[in-house]
């Protein structure tokens, strides 16, 4: 659906040139939800922009939907816009226009409806996002969940094949946070949405994302399913965010694991190993002892994984490890 | 009647006068906003970073507007005078004066409405561009809507600038309200007439600032 190809971006001129994207491959597919993370000034926002031509590319091809974005011309490239949906960390909603009025705006842009059909379809939007009881309030009189639900609207009313997330949830509290991502994992699923969000947040990669890239200054260094780069992050930017979103300070946990007695192993279970009872049988087994050090069990988008760091004390560690690799469970040791 | 408490005081000639005002005001307020809007909208959008950026149109512009804002309005008034016989057939009364005010009024209107355009979120144009808006679009349908109340004070800004205009386009010979304050009272001393023209003046401004604040607050949804 979007295919990137050594696609740069730099600012600037001569001496005041500033690089903000390195030449990236980026290939988004079709009814996926594609998540880009970065810190700020990674250059994810200027990445966005490119798919939609608010930002021009300084080289390289970028395919959206078929056609190149950057070789497009103005009529052709606001064509194209109509067809990718994009929704903001500040809503950006008309302030002087009611709900339903921002909701019919980019209908009334593209002309070609007729007032009611016009008013028909706004009327299933709200009702898709659940606003239909806000259709004649002002943007001012709600919420930033609801700003953002309205946004959603706006942003799916000329039925859009992609819908680009510029840091969605970013100005949200975590309750508002899961239910707007609620409604985008919603919206990927029964209308084939392919969905592009960028963010800050591990988390918000780990609950809607299938698959994942990570942006470090203008650079991309690592990309893959979202458990894949999650669960055995290679790169160090990578790593720093998985860490983030656990709540983890590296130099504690690194005090916690020098003070462990025995061998001490990171175990990850996916799926359905998740839910078996593995761990006692092969202690019981083997004979070994072991003890928690850190342990986490959560889901990534649909899958539940688990990954505990142990460490094994006593009886047969070599074979407790063999059985537990037998068993699917990913197995690495620490120390 | 000599020892009434306003004994030089010729009311039909303040009523005339007073109409002379509204209808200069009136004249001049609409023409400037139709030259000044447009002239604002095209400050901005030819502006730095914004939907037109053309930088020599810009300049341009700007310099011109500066230039008409630099001249005091007492020498425009008077080097206009040809042009506005020109325009109008006569320097003289509501129709000689309407001309110099316009070009002393709109483009200071122009740099308000400029200033109202510069206050609209940057995201929501963002946003319109996303949808694929033309700039035609973008300032009507989001732009204009977006600024109206700071369009709106501005409007009313100008509209009280122009009441202090006209009294001074009475050295035109314009006629209205400033004019006769001028003329009897401060010429011949007759502080009764002068009063009652302030006294009208000051009424005009109150009402055009709390017409204008309503209207400001109506049309506020922030």
């Amino acid at each position: 659906m979007i295919t990137f190809r050594s696609v740069s971006k730099a600012y600037g001129e001569g001496a005041a040139r500033t690089t903000a994207l390195h030449p990236l491959d980026l290939d988004i597919s079709a009814g996926e939800v594609f998540g880009i993370i970065g810190h700020s000034g990674a250059g994810k926002s200027t990445l966005i922009r490119l798919i939609n031509g608010i930002e021009r590319a300084s080289g390289g091809s970028l395919v959206v939907d078929g056609e190149d974005v950057t070789t497009l011309d103005d009529d052709r490239l606001r064509a194209l816009r109509r067809r990718i949906g994009m929704i903001f960390q500040h809503f950006n909603l008309l302030s002087s226009k009611t709900v339903a009025a921002n909701v019919a705006f980019p209908l009334r842009l593209a002309g070609g409806l007729d007032r009611a059909a016009i008013d028909a379809r706004v009327a299933a939007l709200l009702e898709r996002v659940g606003l239909s009881a806000h259709a004649g309030k002002y943007p001012s009189q709600l919420s930033g969940g609801q700003k953002q639900r309205v946004g959603i609207a706006r942003a799916l009313a000329c039925d859009p094949k992609v819908l680009l997330c510029d840091e969605a949830t970013s100005a949200l509290d975590p309750q508002t946070t899961a239910s707007v991502l609620h409604l985008l994992a919603e919206l990927n699923r029964e209308l084939g949405l392919t969905i592009v969000l960028i963010t800050h947040e591990m988390d918000v990669v780990r609950r809607v994302c299938d698959r994942v890239a990570v942006l470090d200054a203008g650079r991309l260094v690592e990309s893959g399913a979202v458990a894949d780069v999650f669960l055995h992050p290679r790169h160090a930017t990578t790593r720093r965010f998985v860490l983030e979103s656990e709540h983890v300070d590296e130099g504690e946990r690194g005090e916690d694991l020098a003070r462990a007695d025995g061998r001490i192993v990171r175990l990850t279970f996916r799926g359905e190993a998740t839910y078996a009872p593995l761990l006692g049988r092969v202690a019981r087994a083997s004979g070994v002892d072991f003890n928690i050090l850190s342990g986490r069990i959560d889901r990534i988008k649909d899958t539940p994984y688990g990954q505990l760091t142990l460490a094994f004390s006593g009886g047969d560690v070599d074979a407790a490890l063999r059985e537990l690799g037998a068993a699917d469970v990913t197995v690495e040791v620490v120390r | 009647m000599d020892d009434a408490l306003f004994a030089n005081v010729d009311w039909q000639e303040i009523a005339q006068a007073t109409l002379d005002t509204l209808l200069m005001l009136g004249g001049s307020l609409a023409a400037s906003v139709l030259l000044g809007l447009p002239l604002g909208v095209l400050l901005f959008l030819t502006g730095r970073r914004q939907l037109l950026e053309q930088r020599a149109v810009h300049l341009a512009l700007s310099f011109l507007v500066n230039v008409l804002r630099s001249v005091p309005f007492i020498i425009l008034l008077i080097v206009m005078i040809p042009f506005t016989v020109t325009l109008v057939g006569t320097s003289l009364g509501v129709a000689g004066a309407i001309p110099p005010l316009v070009i002393g009024t709109a483009p200071f209107f122009a740099r308000l409405v400029e200033t109202a355009l510069r206050e609209v979120d940057r995201g929501i144009l963002e946003a319109c561009q996303a949808m694929g808006a033309t700039t035609r679009q973008v300032v009507t349908g989001a732009l204009l809507p977006e600024a109206l109340p700071g369009i709106v004070a501005g409007i009313t800004v100008t509209a009280i600038a122009l009441v202090s205009y006209t009294a001074m386009a009475g050295v035109i010979g314009a006629g209205g309200l400033g004019d006769l304050a001028v003329r009897f009272g401060y010429q011949r001393f007759q502080t009764d007439v002068m009063v009652v023209t302030v006294a009208l003046l000051l009424v005009l401004v109150q009402v055009l600032q709390m017409v204008g604040d309503r209207i400001v607050a109506k049309v506020s949804r922030r």
